[in-house]
């Protein structure tokens, strides 16, 4: 891969508000998909001739098929509530990166289209027809958002600029214009079962190391099974587990749990795919394609539970979409609400006192803990709302001696998108990408300063791939990022009390 | 003047089924177009009850705004409330007799007409200086708040500069609302101040301003985060073979 430049953001601990830099993001594109995909994915491969009428058609179905984008469409008034939270207007100065504006690129053809006012006055009522240049800047801007729904928290109305994108991504696939990475992805998870592309022989081999490596560490015969029929538990979780780092430590974590409580467990090798990238794209039928290959995995392999791995936009598509796409979920035990997130099925655990926990393994890390924009602002954990925030530190207070929250306006709802969420952590953005994460980073460097903070925990497969990819970049090792249950896994003393 | 009558009355009926019928079209829409997935913004209240609550906060207090931003909030809440206020003030030209609470209301609804402008010059002066608002305002967005300004003043003008004869004036908005008519005053005052409110009315259910239903129907705002303990059904799904 050629080198492409990049430019990072100075640390200061601060995060300030930028004057505007019309156009300054406006060059930065995702390379489009190759053929193969799109016609996979039944879409065009390239701008058909009558694209105008085919994308305003759909987004007449899209509007009348998703009240969000309806009512979103018509209910901003501009107020400027979003405008500086977005952290790709933070840090590229883009106006357009601001969530409103972002909007307003779809805004303003929903009014040239859907409304008397627009269609009558045009330019006067803000409308605009949809001519080749604004294509162009929908395709530069809707991928210039991870949907992390951070602008939608704030927002008085609530608009969910994740919704606005999804919808925009969902008319360009159909008339031809796709990106590379979300696609890609979203035909392999259709294909072959998992994000990566990994057949079900190559996940064996790597569980097979894993094992052998667990056992030469503890000594401890930690099994890692794959397609194991009436397991207790049928784990779900992120194909990066199987072999990026860091996140396979988090994966040696869950194995040790499961063996220390004494349940049995499996993986399966049809269903080996948490991640659900066909949300990103705002494609209903891929994103239930995606999720019903664990419908087949449960009739399968009939588990009594079903838990989730350490990733963030996948658990909010088992915690709030799963129950509508696949569900009902008749043949689990009614007595564990299904999905349960690994750290839920951890932290009750900790509780009933089922697991040793050595603290002192984690004394060399001053633990911070990243609350990924999924998990907050789209999915909640334990049975009252905010249990997404307080169960994680939980584990993590249960695992370590020294944590540190970064400061109260990065964290829990409104935590700071790592910058490669939505279907962005592709390579040839990565300059957009060292500067998405800005925000978080300056956060970070506050309590690096004040606290001497150098692990960073999270439970998202892809923050975990963003932050170990960025942090170099400035100047922090990459080592300093990893998973809530890497810390667990260090600290988790196997052997002596078998069984609950 | 039996002609200015025809056409003001025209006018008024006119823009007041032009501003109900924009409205419920606008709710009926919003109301049967299906919410295929559960979407609220987390944290967010587990019922529907939380949920209604959740809704109220925003809608009486502006709580996300709040959040937001404290100068903007600011000025929100209380062109909201001020415009709410001068609002219920005017029911007395629709009741009669007056009752006791609508008496009450009048000194506290002269409050909220002076503080009114004020609100919107403050809002245009927030829209006008900072450079991303600027950067996100168009027509639309200074329409509504000059039009809101000059209907204030116009109102203002009546009350403490040269006031018309209210009598004549209840005489024909009460008339409006029952079909018993009678004559539209002349004052130019009023006139301006009954033309601008009418135009607002007829522009409100076609621009932004339907804001105000419309956020009853916000799914991140309005959905209880409940999708475990209740399944929830899109309507449209394709079926899973």
């Amino acid at each position: 891969m050629a080198k492409v430049k990049v430019e990072v953001p100075e640390l200061t601990g601060e995060i300030t508000i930028p004057g505007l830099k019309e156009d300054a993001a406006a060059a930065v594109k995702s390379h489009n998909a190759p053929a193969k995909d799109m016609t996979d994915l039944g879409f065009p491969t390239e701008l058909v001739p009558d694209w105008k009428e085919k994308a305003v058609a759909k987004f007449a179905e899209l509007l009348k098929k998703y009240r969000s984008l309806k009512v979103y469409m018509d209910i901003c008034v501009k107020c400027g509530a979003c405008t500086d939270k977005c952290h790709f207007y933070l840090s590229t100065k883009d106006p357009r990166n601001m969530p409103v504006a972002r909007a307003e690129l779809l805004r303003k053809v929903y009014r040239r289209y859907f409304t008397t006012a627009g269609k009558v006055l045009g330019k006067l009522a803000e409308a605009e027809d949809l001519t080749k240049e604004v294509l162009e800047e929908w395709y530069t801007y809707f991928y210039q958002c991870t949907e992390c729904r951070r602008c939608s928290l704030f927002c008085p109305y609530g608009i969910d600029t994740a919704e606005i994108t999804m919808a925009a991504r969902e008319m360009m696939d159909t008339v031809g214009l796709g990106a590379k990475y979300p696609l890609q992805t979203i035909n392999k998870a259709i294909t072959i079962g998992n994000n990566l592309g990994m057949p079900g022989p190559a996940i064996r081999s790597t569980l097979d190391f894993m094992e052998e490596d667990v056992k030469e560490q503890t000594g401890v015969p930690v099994k890692f099974p794959m397609d194991v029929k009436g397991a207790d538990v049928l784990l779900i979780t992120p194909s990066a587990d199987f072999f990026a780092t860091p996140h396979v430590e988090s994966l040696a974590g869950y194995a040790k749990v499961f063996h220390q409580a004494g349940i049995s467990w499996t993986l399966s090798s049809y269903a080996s795919e948490a991640g659900n990238f066909g949300m990103f794209n705002g494609n209903y039928e891929h994103m239930q394609k995606i999720a019903s290959r664990i419908k087949v995995a449960i009739n399968e392999l009939k588990p009594k539970r079903l838990v989730h791995g350490e990733c963030g936009h996948a658990w909010r598509v088992a915690y709030s979409f799963w129950n509508t796409l696949i569900g009902p979920f008749d043949s689990l035990d009614p007595k564990y609400p299904a999905p349960q997130h690994i750290c839920e099925f951890t932290y009750d655990l900790i509780n009933r006192g089922a697991l040793k926990l050595d603290k002192t393994a984690n004394d060399d890390f001053v633990v911070t803990f990243h609350d990924s924009c999924n998990v907050a602002r789209a999915s909640r954990m334990g049975n009252s709302p905010g249990g997404q925030f307080e169960i994680p530190r939980a584990i993590i207070r249960a695992t370590c001696n020294k944590f540190v929250d970064m400061h109260p306006d990065t964290i829990r709802e409104k935590t700071f998108c790592c910058g490669a969420g939505g279907g962005l952590l592709a390579d040839e953005i990565i300059d957009l990408r060292i500067k998405g994460v800005m925000p978080r980073m300056q956060a970070y460097k506050a309590v690096k300063d004040s606290h001497g903070a150098n692990f960073f925990a999270l439970i998202c497969a892809i923050c975990k791939a963003q932050f170990t990819k960025v942090f170099p970049y400035y100047g922090y090792e990459m080592e300093e990022v990893g998973g809530v249950h890497q810390l667990v896994s260090r600290a988790i003393v196997l052997g002596g009390k078998e069984g609950i | 003047m039996q002609f200015l009558t025809i056409i003001f009355s025209l006018m008024a009926y006119g823009a007041a089924a032009v501003f109900v019928f924009g409205i419920l079209c606008k709710i009926m829409v919003y109301a049967k177009t299906p919410s295929p997935l559960k979407i609220p913004t987390t944290p967010a209240p587990t019922t529907s009850f939380g949920a209604a609550v959740r809704v109220l906060s925003e809608v009486l207090l502006f709580r996300s705004l709040y959040r937001s931003n404290k100068w903007t909030w600011l000025g929100g809440v209380v062109f909201h409330w001020a415009f709410l206020f001068v609002v219920l003030r005017h029911l007395r030209y629709f009741l009669y007799p007056l009752p006791a609470w609508d008496m009450k209301l009048q000194y506290i609804g002269i409050v909220a007409g002076i503080v009114l402008p004020i609100a919107v010059l403050y809002l245009l002066m927030r829209r006008t200086t900072v450079d991303r608002t600027v950067f996100i305002s168009s027509l639309a967005d200074y329409f509504a708040l000059t039009l809101i300004f000059f209907i204030a003043g116009t109102g203002l003008m009546m009350k403490f500069y040269e006031r018309p004869f209210m009598v004549d004036i209840k005489g024909f908005v009460y008339g409006l609302a029952t079909f018993n008519f009678s004559a539209v005053p002349t004052d130019p005052v009023f006139l301006v101040h009954f033309t601008l409110v009418m135009i607002l009315l007829a522009y409100f259910p076609y621009s932004k301003l339907v804001h105000a239903p419309g956020i009853f129907f916000s799914p991140t705002r309005n959905q209880a985060d409940n999708p475990r303990e209740r399944r929830h059904v899109n309507p449209w799904s394709p079926n899973l073979t």
